[in-house]
């Protein structure tokens, strides 16, 4: 029984290796790019638009509403990371469609690496808002007896983060797999649309927390005097 | 082991490229046409607002102006109505100015004629009495009276006196020609005899005559020399009674009636 399309390996040499999740995404990422530049090569600045460009206005405009509904005032600045992050998981969830197909969220690498990312993305966009002495002085609140569970927070809830996303992704391959197994026809059909939702579902989840963090760490200094509002 | 490193690391990699691919493909170029929309929209609502207010200077302007123009209308509508009025009563005063004159003058053409009639009536009737008298007395003339009519023209002659009768002979004696003895009938040759007998005898001298008849003379004789003249007859009585006529009528009638003159009284020393 496979649990992660890393163990789908095509190319090896020592270290480095071409597994099933590097090479799906590799085609995601393709998909992507060129849908984008099919639809914005022939954008209307004007009050006539195409229909995929109308879609992904919409796409791009709701993924900024919502930045903003959380907290963050400048949407622009955080819109390439975090829209990213959400259309990734998002398209990868929705090519579960494709027969054959293994999502890269998947794979516990492939959450990981994203949740890194975002360990990462917050303590920089924290430091780039408030600098490095108000951002750190932010794990001394609201006393100092505080600052290890602040550490402990700030790790684990990455770790939630690359696992929640991980179990969700794989248990709905697996739970398809396993029900093609005792139940034919319909009902891997049904199980499919459930994973297609919870697959929407975790892209949501994800890049909102992944926001939710990110405006924990710049909204510190705004919010000084009610302090302690990180979540 | 779920979680192989290299996978992470390569899956990061990954992430941070598809950010930057999206991010240059995706995200700016639709925020870029977003904000040209928005700005054009923008654009087109300032226009818009510019153009209203625009319309509504216009529609200002255009309303005043045509305030103007129905204050200048009714300006102009007023200034015509004084000008037809004030001419209305020019011409009707014109016009009662010439009915005036028109009437005066025609009251003055009805007066001069009525008056030429009432002179022409005058005369006509005067000279119609004057010719029924004078008729009357040529046709009752018979040789009786002719004779006495003679003899009183003679008896005058005679009982001439002073001047009168200096002034005759002298004229008898400077005259070249005959003196003319004129009478309305033709003076039978006794008459003629006893004429120049008498003329003979009161002014002493030869005198020559010449006998003329003059229907005009009614029944009378009359002597002419050189400017001088002795008659008697009915038509100076006539003339001197038209004369009196004449002027009476002459004072009822206006001045005009100065040029209908009674008939020149002819040269008469001794006419009574």
């Amino acid at each position: 029984m496979r649990l992660s399309p890393d163990e789908i390996i095509f190319w090896q040499y020592g270290f480095i290796k071409l597994n099933a999740t590097i090479v799906v995404t590799w085609g995601l990422m393709l998909l992507l790019t060129i849908g984008s530049t099919a639809i914005t090569r022939h954008l209307s600045a004007g009050l006539k638009r195409s229909r995929w460009q109308n879609l992904l206005e919409i796409v791009v405009t709701a993924i900024e509403k919502q930045i903003e509904e959380v907290g963050l005032s400048h949407p622009h600045k955080y819109l390439s990371f975090l829209g990213t992050i959400f259309l990734f998981v998002a398209t990868a969830s929705l090519c579960t469609i494709i027969p054959g197909y293994e999502p890269p969220t998947g794979s516990l690498s492939t959450t990981v690496a994203l949740a890194l990312c975002v360990f990462v993305a917050v303590p920089l966009f924290g430091i780039e808002e408030q600098g490095v002495g108000g951002y750190l002085k932010s794990y001394l609140k609201p006393t100092i007896i505080m600052l290890p569970f602040n550490v402990i927070s700030e790790i684990s809830r990455t770790l939630a983060l690359a696992v929640r996303l991980f179990g969700n992704m794989m248990s709905g391959a697996m739970i398809v797999g396993i029900l093609l197994t005792i139940t034919p026809f319909i009902f891997p059909i049904v199980m499919s649309l459930l994973g297609l939702l919870t697959g929407m579902v975790q892209a949501y989840i994800f890049s909102i927390l992944a926001t939710v963090y990110i405006a924990a760490a710049t909204r510190t200094r705004q919010h000084e005097p009610e302090s302690g509002s990180a979540p | 082991m779920l979680i192989d490193w290299f996978t992470v690391i390569a899956q990061a990699l990954n992430f941070l490229i598809l950010v930057w691919l999206l991010k240059r493909f995706l995200y700016k170029p639709i925020l870029n046409a977003l904000d040209a929309r928005e700005k054009r929209i923008a654009t087109e609502l300032a226009d818009a607002d510019a153009k209203k207010t625009e319309a509504g200077q216009e529609r200002d302007e255009f309303t005043r102006k045509n305030e103007e123009f129905d204050q200048q209308r009714a300006a102009l509508l007023k200034k015509a109505e004084d000008e037809a009025t004030a001419e209305r009563q020019r011409l009707l005063d014109e016009a009662r100015k010439e009915s005036d004159t028109l009437r005066t003058k025609w009251q003055e053409a009805l007066r001069s004629e009525h008056q030429s009639l009432n002179k022409e009536l005058t005369r006509r009737t005067r000279e119609e009495i004057f010719a029924i008298a004078r008729k009357t007395l040529a046709d009752l003339a018979t040789t009786s009276l002719e004779e006495r009519l003679g003899e009183v023209f003679i008896r005058r002659l005679r009982e001439m006196d002073g001047q009168a009768k200096e002034g005759l002979a002298e004229a008898l004696k400077t005259a070249s020609d005959p003196a003319i003895v004129r009478s309305a009938f033709d003076l039978p040759a006794e008459q003629r005899a006893a004429i120049q007998h008498a003329l003979n005898e009161t002014f002493s001298a030869e005198i020559h005559v010449r006998f003329e008849p003059a229907p005009d003379l009614v029944s009378g004789i009359e002597l002419t020399t050189n400017g001088q003249k002795v008659a008697w007859s009915i038509a100076d009585y006539l003339v001197s009674l038209e004369k009196d006529v004449g002027e009476l009528l002459k004072e009822k009638a206006k001045p005009e009636a100065n040029a209908d003159a009674p008939p020149e009284q002819p040269a008469n020393e001794h006419g009574t």
